[in-house]
C-alpha cells in the first residue's frame, strides 16, 4: 500500500483531517491549522499549571497522611501533564519559555475555574471529584484530535486523571458521612462552584462556525460535553443528599438536561485575565520564575 | 536537548514510544523520564534516545500491483465455492 | 527499639517532607516540580511507616502533639524557599539520612531492620537526584554558601557517634552544632498550617 501522503493544500488537508486523517510533527500544515492547535494546546498546557496553585496549600494543610499523599500525588500529575503538553507545543513551534511568559504577562489564557480561591477541604474534594471530571469529558474527546501527537498524551492524561476523580469522590464521601459540619463543607464548596463548572465548557457554537470543530482538534461540542457531565454526575450529586444551587436543573424526558443559562459574560471576564485570584497567583508564578531564572541559566547551558 | 522515551510496560512485552523529555544530559533526562513514565509503576523500563540519534525512515514506492505481498490479496470464495460444489461437500456446512 | 531516636526519623521525615512540598507549583523547571512531588511523598511515606511501628494511630501521631513535642532536628524546620538552599539542605540531609539509616539497617529488632531497609532502597533515587544537583551546582557560590550556612544544621541531624561520618563524606570541618531538642521559631507556624484542618473537627472525626 502506498503512504499516505499529506495533501499541501489547505482545502485538501481539511478534508483529510475531516475523513479521520492524522497528522504528524514532520507532516505539512496549514497555517491556521497550526496557529489554532499551538493556541489550544498551549491553553490546555497553562490550565493544568495553574489548576496546581488553587490546590497546593491544602496538600500542606492535608488532614490525615494517606490525604496528604493522594493529593501530593494528584497534583504532581497536573505538573508532568504540563510538561507532556508544553513539549507538544515546543514541536509545533513555541518553546516552554515563551509560553510561560506569555502566561505570567497575562497574554494567555488559561481554564476559568482556575481563576477561582479555594476556601476550605471541601474545595479539596469537589475540586477533585466534579472540576477534573468536566475536565476528563473534553479530554476524552481530545483522544481523537486530528494532531496524533496531542491524542497520543490524551491518552496517557486521560489515564492519570480516573484517579482524581476516584480521590476526589473518596474525600466527598468521608465527608458527607462524617459530622453535619463536614457535609455543610462539601454543600457550601458545591455552592460556591457550581456556576464556574456551568461555565467550564463554554458557550454553545454551532460546529460549522467551530473551525476547532473544521479542523477536528475538537470533536465535541461545548453543549454535549455540558450535557454529558450532567448526565454522569448530577446523580451522583443529588445520591449524596447534596442539593445543586439551580432550581431550573431537571431531565427531560428526551433525556435533555435543562439548567439556568450559565453567565458567559462572568466566563469572558474570567478567561481574559480578571478572575479573583488570576493576578495572585500569576504574580506568583512570576516571582518564582523570576526568582529561579539562575538556576535555568546554570542547569539548561549544556 | 531532546530525548526520546520508549517505555516496556512489562517484561517482555515492546518498546513502545511515549513521548520525549527536553534534558542538559542524559543523568537529568533519567530522573525527569523516570518521573514522568514511571511514578505510577506504570512502566517496567526506559529507553531514551537523544533525538539527533534517530533516523527517521518513510514511504515505500509501490507503483506495481504485487498483490500476492499482501493479505488482501487473495480472494479465495470464489474458487473455495466452486472446490466444494465439485467435491458435493457444498451443502455440509 | 529506641522510640526517641524513631520518633526523630518519623518527624524529620514529616517535616521535611513538609517542606519539600511547599515547591509545589513553583519550582525552576516543572521536572523538578514532579521530582520534589515523588520526594515529599516517599519522605511522608517513611514517616508514616515509622509512626506505625510507634502506634495505632500514625495520624494521630503525626498531627495530634504539640509544636513542642515533635522530635525534628532543626535543619527541617528552616523555612528554605530559594533554590541554592533548598537543594542545599536536600543533599545535606540525603547524606546524614543515609548515614543513620545504614545505621539502623544493623538494629537488633528485625522489624526495625527490615524497615530500614526498604527506606534505604527508596532513598537511593533521593540520592541520585541530590548528587546530580550537587554536581551542577557545586561551583555556583550561592550554593556552597548555603551549604557551609546550614551545616551546622546538618550535623545536627544525626547522633554524635555518627557525626564523624558525616564530616568525612561532606568534607567540611567540624562547627558548632545546632542540635535536636529545641526548636527554631519556623516549627509552630508550619504546626499551625499542617494541623488547621485537622483541628477544625473533633478528635477521631474521618476525613
Amino acid at each position: 500500500m502506498a503512504a499516505v501522503e499529506i495533501p499541501r493544500d489547505e482545502q485538501a488537508f481539511l478534508e483529510y483531517v475531516q475523513a479521520g486523517g492524522q497528522v504528524e510533527t514532520t507532516d505539512w500544515m496549514p497555517d491556521e491549522y497550526r496557529r489554532l492547535l499551538i493556541k489550544f494546546i498551549e491553553m490546555h498546557g497553562n490550565s493544568e499549571l495553574m489548576g496546581v496553585l488553587p490546590e497546593r496549600e491544602w496538600i500542606l494543610r492535608a488532614p490525615t497522611l494517606e490525604r496528604k499523599l493522594a493529593l501530593t500525588a494528584k497534583v504532581q500529575d497536573e505538573v508532568g501533564h504540563s510538561q507532556l503538553i508544553y513539549r507538544v507545543v515546543e514541536d509545533l513551534g513555541k518553546p516552554r519559555e515563551q509560553c510561560l511568559a506569555d502566561l505570567v504577562d497575562g497574554k494567555a489564557k488559561f481554564h476559568n475555574v482556575f481563576h477561582y480561591p479555594t476556601k476550605t477541604w471541601g474545595d479539596v474534594g469537589v475540586i477533585a471529584w466534579l472540576v477534573d471530571a468536566a475536565a476528563i469529558i473534553s479530554q476524552k474527546a481530545l483522544l481523537k484530535c486530528s494532531y496524533a501527537p496531542y491524542a497520543r498524551i490524551m491518552k496517557k492524561i486521560c489515564w492519570e486523571e480516573s484517579f482524581h476523580i476516584l480521590h476526589g469522590r473518596d474525600v466527598i464521601l468521608a465527608m458527607v458521612t462524617g459530622t453535619p459540619e463536614q457535609f455543610e463543607l462539601v454543600q457550601e464548596a458545591l455552592n460556591r462552584w457550581w456556576a464556574p463548572l456551568m461555565q467550564f465548557h463554554g458557550n454553545p457554537i454551532p460546529s460549522d462556525e467551530d473551525p476547532m470543530y473544521q479542523w477536528r482538534i475538537k470533536s465535541q461540542g461545548n453543549g454535549e460535553a455540558r450535557q454529558q457531565f450532567l448526565d454522569g454526575y448530577v446523580p451522583q450529586i443529588w445520591e449524596l443528599g447534596l442539593t445543586v444551587p439551580d432550581s431550573k436543573l431537571r431531565k427531560r424526558d428526551d433525556g435533555v438536561w435543562e439548567f439556568s443559562e450559565p453567565d458567559w459574560d462572568e466566563l469572558k471576564h474570567v478567561v481574559t485575565g480578571h478572575g479573583p485570584k488570576t493576578e495572585e497567583r500569576l504574580a506568583l508564578r512570576r516571582r518564582f520564575l523570576e526568582q529561579e531564572q539562575w538556576v535555568r541559566d546554570v542547569v539548561l547551558a549544556a | 536537548m531532546i530525548y526520546e522515551v520508549f517505555r516496556q510496560e512489562r517484561r517482555g512485552q515492546p518498546f513502545e514510544h511515549a513521548g520525549s523529555v527536553e534534558a542538559p544530559d542524559a543523568d537529568f533526562a533519567e530522573a525527569w523520564a523516570r518521573e514522568q513514565y514511571g511514578r505510577r509503576g506504570e512502566s517496567v523500563a526506559l529507553w531514551l534516545v537523544p533525538r539527533d540519534a534517530i533516523r527517521d525512515v518513510e514511504h515505500w514506492a509501490d507503483e506495481f500491483d504485487l498483490k500476492y505481498r499482501r493479505v488482501d490479496g487473495y480472494s479465495i470464495k470464489a474458487r473455495l465455492k466452486e472446490a466444494r460444489e465439485r467435491a458435493g461437500t457444498a451443502g455440509d456446512r | 527499639m529506641n522510640e526517641q531516636a524513631l520518633l526523630g526519623i518519623a518527624d524529620d521525615e514529616l517535616i521535611v517532607g513538609w517542606r519539600d512540598s511547599e515547591w509545589t507549583g513553583i519550582a525552576p523547571m516543572l521536572e523538578e516540580d514532579v521530582a520534589f512531588s515523588s520526594i515529599a511523598q516517599n519522605e511522608i511515606g517513611h514517616a508514616r511507616a515509622v509512626y506505625q511501628l510507634l502506634s495505632e494511630d500514625p495520624d494521630a501521631l503525626a498531627f495530634d502533639r504539640k509544636p513542642e513535642e515533635y522530635a525534628c532536628a532543626p535543619l527541617v524546620e528552616l523555612h528554605l524557599l530559594e533554590w541554592a538552599h533548598t537543594i542545599a539542605r536536600r543533599w545535606l540531609y540525603e547524606v546524614a539520612d543515609e548515614i543513620r539509616v545504614t545505621a539502623l539497617k544493623d538494629d537488633p529488632d528485625p522489624t526495625v531492620a527490615g524497615l530500614a531497609a526498604k527506606i534505604d532502597r527508596e532513598e537511593a533515587y533521593h540520592r541520585m537526584h541530590a548528587e546530580m544537583w550537587h554536581d551542577r551546582l557545586r561551583d555556583e557560590p550561592r550554593f556552597r554558601a548555603a551549604v557551609e550556612e546550614l551545616w551546622p544544621y546538618a550535623l545536627g541531624v544525626v547522633p554524635g557517634e555518627l557525626r564523624g561520618e558525616l564530616v568525612e563524606r561532606v568534607g567540611l570541618a567540624e562547627v558548632d552544632v545546632v542540635e535536636r531538642g529545641s526548636h527554631t521559631d519556623e516549627l509552630a507556624p508550619l504546626w499551625e498550617e499542617m494541623t488547621i484542618v485537622r483541628r477544625s473537627a473533633p478528635a477521631g472525626a474521618q476525613w
